[in-house]
């Protein structure tokens, strides 16, 4: 008995688990997985979609995420695939559609300089701040052992 | 010697103004919205079924030539629910003929959400397997967007 009313509670709990689940604005689907003809066309599904942000959860990859829209743009970019569309193709179309939002890359682009050559200014300008620190200490006499320093 | 121990605190002030720009930057409830590439683009052409008249098909040019107002929703999104009386207002004013656009539902699902929230809709198109859905890039719902008359797209909005 008390055994049945436990596994009663779990089977509650996993409801209840799954209708919060259920409660995103995303429909919830078994997905049936995508079928792939050779392993080159897998492999090349793989790099592409890992380099492709998953537009409902942001913070995955189109490879990663489960998310509905997921699973739909993944069987999308495998059609456009055999039709024969360049990797480059599949990304514009995309971006077409979602924004450039969807690239983990970004393209090069003039707004977009100073998110690709940003970290390479902010270490010239750390290497400048230590050049100068290096030539200053060069010349004078290393410090004095401060004897009032407790450890 | 004074100006190099206010060293760490400018740079405690700067770093704390950074971040405090970042929660100030990030304080919209919508931040996590998308914009829509398709705004002042062509709205994507589309043919789909009419729910209430199955066999019927409706294509985005018979549409063209006035504004109409594309509302996405679905029987299974809690937050469509709770945009619908605005859409329902809206749609009474009869200023632009509002369009619902059933995503990934079942016929007979959407039919009973309509009948218990009502229906302000002037025609409900269905897109079941949310192939069109692409085109527009939809990725969630309730969305929607304004077609002006030359079938272009003016605006969109999410509600999430």
């Amino acid at each position: 008995m008390m055994r049945m009313l436990r596994t009663g509670w779990f089977v509650g709990l996993l409801l209840a688990l799954l209708a919060s689940t259920a409660a995103f604005a995303q429909k919830a689907t078994d997905p049936a997985p995508l079928q792939f003809t050779s392993t080159a066309e897998e492999k090349r599904f793989h790099a592409l979609v890992a380099e492709l942000r998953c537009v409902m959860c942001q913070n995955q990859s189109l490879a990663d995420s489960n998310a509905q829209i997921a699973v739909d743009l993944r069987r999308e970019v495998l059609e456009l695939m055999r039709e024969g569309r360049s990797d480059q193709e599949v990304r514009d179309f995309l971006v077409a559609r979602y924004g450039e939002f969807v690239l983990y890359r970004p393209q090069v682009e003039a707004k977009t300089w100073l998110l690709w050559f940003g970290p390479l200014l902010f270490a010239l300008l750390g290497g400048v701040v230590v050049w100068r620190l290096l030539r200053r200490n060069a010349g004078a006499a290393p410090p004095p052992a401060d004897d009032s320093q407790e450890w | 010697m004074t100006a190099k121990r206010w060293l760490p605190f400018v740079a405690f002030l700067l770093i704390a103004a950074l971040m405090a720009a970042g929660v100030w930057m990030s304080r919209r409830s919508d931040r996590d919205a998308l914009p829509s590439p398709l705004i002042n683009k062509p709205a994507p052409e589309f043919a789909l079924p009419v729910l209430h008249e199955p066999g019927r098909i409706v294509t985005s040019k018979e549409l063209r030539g006035q504004p109409y107002l594309l509302n996405v929703w679905g029987s299974w999104c809690p937050e469509c629910v709770t945009e619908h009386p605005v859409i329902t207002r809206f749609a009474e004013t009869k200023r632009v003929r509002v369009i619902g656009y059933n995503w990934k539902d079942e016929r007979a699902d959407a039919l009973a959400w309509l009948e218990r929230f009502n229906n302000p809709y002037w025609l409900v198109l269905t897109d079941e397997e949310g192939e069109v859905a692409i085109d527009f890039g939809i990725y969630g719902a309730p969305e929607t967007f304004l077609v002006d008359g030359r079938a272009s797209c003016a605006g969109s909005t999410s509600a999430r």
